[in-house]
């Protein structure tokens, strides 16, 4: 029975109440007022031209964008074989699988990052293997550093990347494959050429939600990176903090969410279809 | 040129490894966490239960359970109630401005935590409730609801209108409709999204940093805290506890799926 | 008595008008039928009888009351969806006692009326089954039963047996017609399907784009429709485009056509005969009223009559069906014949 405008309101007004007071007016509200505290517009302009191209921020951003756009890589090459599996699995395969996938990425943000300093630590068991392989004579140094944090991101981001590329992977139908193949299509012409491009809306999407999500991150570089580390969420949250400076936070705020919903905007765009798999 | 029966074994050896390296960081912390050495070491090299005794026997992390489920629960509760009312009116609603209004309905977990966090510390600081815990539960549920919003439209687009119609012309009142049909319905739906939002609110970060203050940390926020001191092996005991309540959500959850069919 | 009506019924949606003033009076105990292609307003009419759907004007009448305003609970019909609608969650007790129920009545009450209704649909000992363990026959029958449980005096059907084979939907036919004239009951039921409507209506009425196109007993509408539209969309029709020519008309290759009724336009129209009507003999016979020599230009076999499509000048044939009774003649494709028939069975229709 469709409900009539009036009802439908009514049932949309409390959620709507609460993402207008715990969402978009704290954020407008925090923006606003902490950018009246430089003054002027002029003179706002001239504060986010100096925080911006600062070196502690400039270097942020930059730091920002390599290591995503470096995680992101390694999530997809890892990602695309791993959800190709997956939709192709059945049965037991499919469910151990699909465990594999989803308990990581259920599992507190926090707990797997410190999953991974267990692991990379000077005693952890990546060094021990290693030494024990006779592969190098004393411990790398794999945390406290770009390395910790990009292989740390990897892991809590590639179940996003995963369930992206599967529903897209699953969508596709076998009986196409086969009539490429009853053509004489080679196994690797029939992905380049059909398996590929049937599946290129998953794999844009799927780049483009890690990227999005790798942007913002916290955590992860917190903990593991080292001082020549810091991302542009790391350093919001400290400028609060630690500095209480609103002003440049209210600045660093701006550029990240603009950068955000500019790819949200797109990514909008490659999952028309409201199946897909959601972050 | 390789053969068939090569390629796919060596596709398969590499879905293994790979699939094995998502689960094992996990099985590594939950095994390391019943360490009988004095720090952490893996494989331990004696086995016991030393570092629960001292999570549990130690107060702050006792009252950061307490605060954890306490917090889980309001945000459950509430985000399940919100998001319940909110899919129905999506679904079954016609008015204008619906694609853009769901997509602002989720909206929140596509924009960084720490902004969010960010901009509710701002508001709270102002108002005198950090530390509050219905309060960061009401934040959580800002980041839950799109997650239950996601489950309950698939769970309710499951029930077909005409049973609503077929109800109606019994005799029944809308809400006659609702009780009778919609909600018996949509029960096992109801069921994950309040288990999910649970988990979402027991394993946020970001947001409780900021608004936990020194009275209400949760236990990923007291994780946090230590962790910036020191990897201690006290850490893998409350990770594991956190890995056992995502693993005992999922089971139930998946079993509910079985029972919808 | 009248038990349903319809006054002036209009309903758009947005720019569309998908019901245009519709009138109706359905007398009580009638079979009525609202018979459509797909996008003619039958449905909207049904739901706009059931209270789904508000009217933007009209009134619909109920057992004499104005029931415009009132919500489908307020209604006391039983409906069966074209897709059953049967509660997934509540087994098939459950279902049919489910209006019952919800209007509180004693538990003994809804016990025994349970027991007559399924009893009726012949569905005794399924009372512990749910949907899913049922046949799409039985799941018909299920929403049948719900739909009779409190005797309702006004019983909407919507498509009912559409989604049923060919076989069990003659058998439903007949046992739907059998409990509504049992009960007494009016019942009001909507399909695309003209055999369906021609079996088993008092009354049909077809629609066509939002409106009424014709209303009337099966035998009537179909022997005599008033348009092209009903006389193409009920089975099989010739229609001959014609001249008028004083009160008869001129048709293919001249030849002069009589009809029984109806009226030509000045500038022509069509001249209507349904196949069954149409006789066929070999050889190309002198011109005569209501005579058109052709030749045969295919034979099809369909069991109990013989279909042939005749020729009768280049680019315009007729259909013409002949039962395949004992010893009856045959023509071959590329035969001479000449098909005929009697001026009261054809009508002069406006094109």
């Amino acid at each position: 029975m469709p409900l009539g405008r009036l009802p439908a309101w009514l049932l949309l007004a409390p959620a709507l109440l609460l993402l207008l007071g715990m969402f978009l007016v704290p954020i407008g509200w925090f923006l606003v007022a902490s950018l009246q505290e430089l003054g002027s517009l002029a003179e706002i302009l001239e504060e986010a031209d100096a925080v911006l191209l600062s070196g502690a921020v400039g270097g942020a951003l930059i730091n920002t964008l390599w290591i995503s756009a470096v995680v992101t890589a390694l999530v997809l090459v890892i990602g695309y074989p791993v959800s190709y599996a997956m939709s192709r699995a059945s049965g037991l395969a499919f469910t151990l699988l699909l465990l594999c996938i989803v308990l990581p990425y259920f599992t507190s943000t926090i707990v797997r990052t410190y999953a991974w300093m267990v692991l990379l630590g000077r005693n952890g068991l990546i060094n021990q293997l290693l030494l024990g392989l006779g592969l190098v004579s004393e411990p790398v140094q794999l945390l406290y550093n770009r390395t910790g944090v990009i292989i740390g991101m990897t892991y809590v981001l590639l179940p996003y990347m995963v369930l992206t590329l599967y529903a897209a992977m699953k969508a596709v139908d076998m009986r196409l494959l086969q009539a490429a193949e009853s053509m004489g299509a080679t196994p690797l012409q029939v992905f380049a050429r059909v398996f590929m491009p049937l599946t290129l809306h998953g794999v844009v999407a799927g780049v483009l939600i890690t990227f999005i999500l790798a942007l913002g991150f916290f955590v992860t570089p917190a903990l593991m990176g080292g001082p020549g580390d810091m991302m542009i969420a790391m350093l919001i949250e400290r400028e609060v903090e630690l500095t209480q400076n609103w002003p440049g936070a209210a600045l660093m705020t701006i550029v990240l969410l603009v950068v955000t919903l500019i790819l949200y905007g797109l990514y909008s765009r490659f999952t028309t279809d409201e199946k897909g798999a959601m972050p | 040129m390789m053969g068939p029966v090569l390629r796919a074994t060596l596709l398969k050896a590499l879905v293994v490894l790979l699939a094995f390296g998502l689960l094992a960081p996990i099985i590594v912390v939950a095994i390391a966490s019943f360490s009988g050495d004095g720090y952490l070491k893996f494989p331990p090299e004696t086995f016991s239960t030393r570092w629960y005794a001292r999570f549990l026997g130690d107060a702050r992390w006792r009252s950061a359970i307490v605060n954890s489920v306490f917090i889980g629960l309001m945000t459950s509760a509430l985000s399940t109630f919100l998001g319940f009312l909110t899919a129905y009116a999506m679904l079954r609603g016609n008015f204008r401005f619906k694609k853009v209004l769901a997509s602002l309905l989720l909206t929140p977990v596509i924009v960084p935590h720490v902004i969010t966090a960010v901009a509710v510390y701002f508001l709270s600081a102002r108002l005198g409730v950090v530390g509050v815990r219905p309060w960061i539960a009401v934040a959580h549920t800002v980041v839950a609801l799109p997650v239950v919003l996601v489950i309950l439209q698939s769970a309710l687009r499951t029930v077909d209108p005409a049973l609503e119609r077929a109800a109606m012309v019994c005799g029944c009142t809308r809400w006659g409709v609702f009780r009778r049909v919609v909600l018996p319905l949509a029960f096992p739906g109801i069921v994950s999204a309040a288990l999910f939002s649970f988990l979402t609110s027991f394993d946020e970060l970001v947001i409780s940093i900021f608004l936990a203050g020194i009275r209400s940390e949760t236990l990923p926020v007291r994780i946090w805290n230590s962790l910036l001191l020191e990897v201690e092996p006290t850490i893998a005991a409350v990770s594991t506890l956190l890995i056992a309540v995502t693993s005992v959500a999922l089971g139930v959850d998946a079993v509910l799926r079985r029972v919808r069919g | 008595m009248q038990a349903v009506a319809l006054e002036g019924v209009t309903k758009r949606y947005g720019a569309e008008t998908v019901v245009a003033g519709v009138d109706l009076a359905i007398p009580a105990g009638e079979f009525f039928t609202l018979l459509g292609p797909s996008g003619s307003g039958k449905t909207t009419t049904l739901s706009m009888l059931a209270g789904f759907v508000q009217p933007d004007e009209g009134r619909v009448m109920m057992g004499g009351r104005d029931m415009t305003r009132v919500p489908p609970r307020g209604r006391g019909l039983g409906m069966v969806f074209q897709n059953y609608a049967i509660f997934p969650h509540l087994n098939v007790a459950e279902n049919v006692a489910f209006p019952l129920s919800v209007r509180g009545a004693p538990k003994a009450e809804i016990e025994s009326r349970v027991a007559e209704a399924l009893a009726m649909v012949k569905l005794t000992g399924f009372e512990k089954r749910y949907q899913r363990q049922l046949s799409g026959g039985q799941q018909q029958r299920v929403a049948l039963a719900r739909a009779i449980v409190g005797h309702p005096a006004v019983v909407l059907m919507d498509e009912p047996l559409g989604a049923l084979d060919k076989n069990l939907r003659y058998h439903m036919q007949v046992e739907i017609k059998d409990i509504q004239q049992r009960l007494g009951m009016t019942v009001i039921y909507v399909t695309h399907d003209q055999e369906e409507a021609l079996t088993m209506s008092d009354r049909i009425a077809i629609m066509e784009r939002g409106r009424i196109a014709q209303m009337g007993p099966p035998r009537e509408v179909y022997e005599k429709p008033e348009s092209s539209f009903v006389a193409a969309f009920l089975g099989e029709a010739n229609l001959l485009p014609v001249t008028p020519e004083g009160a008869a008309a001129r048709g293919p290759g001249g030849a002069l056509i009589q009809a029984g009724a109806g009226s030509l336009p000045g500038k022509g129209g069509l001249a209507f005969i349904r196949p069954e009507k149409l006789s066929i003999t070999a050889g190309l016979a002198d011109a005569a009223p209501n005579a058109l020599p052709g030749r045969v230009l295919h034979a099809s076999f369909l069991g109990n009559t013989m279909r042939y499509e005749v020729e009768v000048e280049p680019g315009r044939s007729v259909l013409c069906d002949t039962a395949n009774a004992a010893g009856a003649a045959l023509h071959a494709p590329g035969a001479d014949v000449t098909v005929s028939w009697n001026a009261a069975d054809s009508r002069f229709l406006a094109g």
